[in-house]
C-alpha cells in the first residue's frame, strides 16, 4: 500500500551544509556512477555525444546569486536531491504501490517491478527530485544508497550515501535524524538547519545548513576614471569623429 | 506543465463519453433497439477510448494492471477502478435495454452515479497537486464536471439542457482562470523556494544541469503561458459561449446541434491543451522561471 507509515522508526536522511559546498559536483558525479552500476535499472543518457544530450540523475547542484542592496553577491551552491519527506506526496499519489516510504528508516524508494511510469509522482514533488528514466521507463530517485548503508560486503567508513563519501569539502552529513542526539540532529540544532518550502506540508527529512553571515567590505564599487577623454586620446577622438 | 496529447485526448474525451453515460444512465435519449446501441457504441469509444489513449504516455505499461491496487490512498488508481466498474455496469445496462427491452432504471441511475465519480476522480488526479496551485482549487473538479455533463447532454441530443450547462460551463472557465492567476501569483520566489531570501534577492547563478531533463521538459513547459490570453478566449468561445448561444437561440435540429458538438469539442480540446501548457509548477522556481 501506498499509504504512508504513521511513523518510521529512524528518519536517514542527509544534512548539506551551503556555506561548505563549493558546487563542484563530485556528489553528482558519484551518485550517477554508483546508482548506474548497482540497485535499479542504471541511470540512462540520450544522445550522451551528440548535439542534444539529456540523462537522468539522482542529484544535481544549482548554484544561486544572493545580494542585499548595494553589497557584494554571495555565491550559494545548492545540491538537491530527494529530501526523503515524512508527509512524502509523491507515495500517496502512486497508483500501484510502487512507490513507498520503509517503515524502518524513512526512506522513500520505488519498486521498480511494480512502476508504470506513469510520472504522477514527479508532479506531485515539489523539489524536481524525481526523473523518469527514458530508456528503463521507470521513476528514478534517490534512495540514500540503501544498497551502501546497510552493506557489510564494505569497509566501514564506505557506509554511507556515494555523494556523502565523495564530497571533498565535507559539505555532505548522513544519519538519523529523527535521533536528537545523533550527529547529524545536533548540526541541524547548532547551524539553524532548514527546510525546504515548508509551507507544502511535506516535512523534509534532509535539511540545508544556511549559509553563514559574511562581513562585507567598506568599499564602493570602482568609479569609472575616463568618461570623457582628454589631451591626446580627446583629440583622437574628435579626429575619428570627423573622418 | 507538458500538455501530453494522450493526456489531453484522455482527459476530453473519456470526460465526454463518461458525461454521456451519466445521461444515459437515466434513460436519456429516450431511445430503444439499434438507436440505443449506437449511442452506447459512442459513448463506449469516447470513454473506454479516452482511457486507452491515457496509456499511451506511460513509461512501463506491462505493470498497468497493478494502477487498480491503491485505491485507498491514490486518485489516479480510484479514477481507474471506477471507470472500470463504471463501464462494467453499463455494459450489463446496454445488454438489458437492447436485447430484452428492459428498463434497468436502478442499475442505470447507479451507474450514473459510477460516471460522474469517474469524472471526479479523474479532477482530483490535477487538483490534489499542491505543487501546481492553479489546478490546486476547488473549482477544477466543477470545470472538469460541467464539461462531461454539458458535453453529454449535447450528444444525447438534450439541446437546451446542454445549452443551460454550457453556459454556466463558461462562467465556470472563466472563474476558474480568475482564481488560477491569483493561485499562481502567489507561488513565491526564487528567495522562498531555496530558504535564502534573507540573503538578498536570490538569482540562478547557474543551473545544475546545461541540458535539459525530464524535470525540466514535463513541468517548466512556458510555450502555452506566451499566447495564454487569446487561447483563453478562444477555449471560452467555442467550448462554451457559441455552442450555448446557438443551442439556447435557435430551434433544435441535427444541424445545429452537429455545428455546436463541433464547436464544443474543437474548444474544449483546446482548453484542455491550454490547462496543461500554462500551468505552473512551483519547481520552476529552482530554475527561475
Amino acid at each position: 500500500m501506498t499509504a504512508l507509515p504513521a511513523k518510521t522508526d529512524m528518519k536517514l536522511g542527509l544534512v548539506i551544509d551551503l556555506d561548505t559546498c563549493v558546487g563542484c559536483h563530485g556528489c553528482v558525479t558519484a551518485c550517477k556512477g554508483w546508482n548506474t552500476q548497482n540497485y535499479g535499472a542504471p541511470l540512462s543518457d540520450q544522445d550522451a555525444y551528440g548535439a542534444d544530450p539529456s540523462g537522468t540523475f539522482l542529484n544535481r547542484v544549482f548554484s544561486y546569486e544572493a545580494q542585499q542592496e548595494g553589497c557584494a553577491s554571495q555565491t550559494v551552491h545548492m545540491p538537491r536531491s530527494c529530501l526523503h519527506c515524512e508527509d512524502a506526496p509523491c507515495v500517496t499519489v502512486c497508483p500501484t504501490g510502487a512507490s513507498y516510504k520503509r517503515e524502518e528508516d524513512g526512506i522513500v524508494l520505488v519498486d521498480e517491478d511494480r512502476c508504470i511510469g506513469c510520472g504522477l509522482c514527479a508532479w506531485s514533488c515539489p523539489y524536481g527530485a524525481r526523473e523518469l528514466d527514458r530508456e528503463a521507463g521507470i521513476m528514478k530517485k534517490c534512495t540514500l544508497c540503501v544498497d551502501r548503508i546497510y552493506n557489510e560486503n564494505l569497509p566501514e567508513e564506505d557506509r554511507v550515501p556515494a555523494c556523502v563519501r565523495t564530497c571533498p569539502s565535507g559539505a555532505r552529513h548522513f544519519g538519523d535524524l529523527g535521533d536528537p542526539e545523533s550527529d547529524v540532529s545536533k548540526l541541524v540544532a547548532d547551524r539553524g538547519g532548514f527546510d525546504l518550502m515548508p509551507d507544502l506540508g511535506t516535512k523534509p527529512v534532509n535539511k540545508y545548513l544556511p549559509p553563514r553571515p559574511k562581513d562585507q567590505l567598506d568599499t564602493t564599487p570602482l568609479n569609472t576614471v575616463a568618461d570623457e577623454p582628454k589631451g591626446f586620446l580627446g583629440w583622437l577622438d574628435k579626429a575619428l569623429d570627423k573622418l | 506543465m507538458h500538455p501530453a496529447p494522450s493526456v489531453i485526448i484522455f482527459t476530453t474525451f473519456s470526460g465526454l463519453g463518461f458525461g454521456l453515460l451519466a445521461w444515459m444512465g437515466l434513460g436519456i435519449p429516450d431511445v430503444g433497439g439499434m438507436t440505443l446501441f449506437a449511442f452506447f457504441v459512442i459513448a463506449y469509444v469516447l470513454a473506454a477510448g479516452g482511457l486507452l489513449a491515457s496509456t499511451f504516455h506511460l513509461g512501463n505499461k506491462k505493470n498497468a494492471i497493478y494502477a487498480f491496487s491503491q485505491w485507498r490512498t491514490s486518485w489516479l488508481s480510484r479514477e481507474g477502478v471506477a471507470a472500470v466498474a463504471t463501464l462494467l455496469l453499463f455494459g450489463l445496462v446496454a445488454l438489458a435495454r437492447i436485447f430484452l427491452g428492459a428498463e434497468m432504471a436502478f442499475s442505470g441511475a447507479i451507474g450514473s452515479v459510477f460516471a460522474l465519480i469517474t469524472v471526479f476522480t479523474t479532477s482530483m488526479i490535477y487538483t490534489q497537486l499542491k505543487t501546481i496551485s492553479r489546478w490546486n482549487q476547488p473549482l477544477t473538479p466543477i470545470l472538469f464536471l460541467l464539461h462531461a455533463i454539458g458535453g453529454g447532454a449535447l450528444l444525447a441530443g438534450e439541446a437546451k439542457i446542454a445549452g443551460v450547462l454550457l453556459a454556466a460551463l463558461a462562467v465556470v472557465m472563466w472563474l476558474h482562470w480568475q482564481q488560477g492567476d491569483a493561485r499562481a501569483a502567489k507561488r513565491g520566489t526564487l528567495g522562498d523556494a531555496t530558504g535564502l531570501g534573507h540573503l538578498g534577492e536570490v538569482r540562478m547563478f547557474e543551473s545544475g544541469h546545461t541540458a535539459r531533463n525530464y524535470v525540466l521538459d514535463e513541468m517548466v513547459y512556458r510555450v502555452g503561458r506566451k499566447h495564454a490570453q487569446k487561447l483563453r478566449l478562444i477555449a471560452l468561445g467555442l467550448a462554451a459561449v457559441l455552442p450555448a448561444a446557438i443551442l439556447l437561440l435557435t430551434p433544435a435540429g441535427h444541424v445545429t446541434a452537429f455545428i455546436a458538438l463541433a464547436l464544443h469539442i474543437a474548444g474544449a480540446i483546446i482548453g484542455r491543451w491550454l490547462f496543461f501548457a500554462e500551468a505552473e509548477h512551483v519547481v520552476g522556481l529552482y530554475y527561475g522561471k
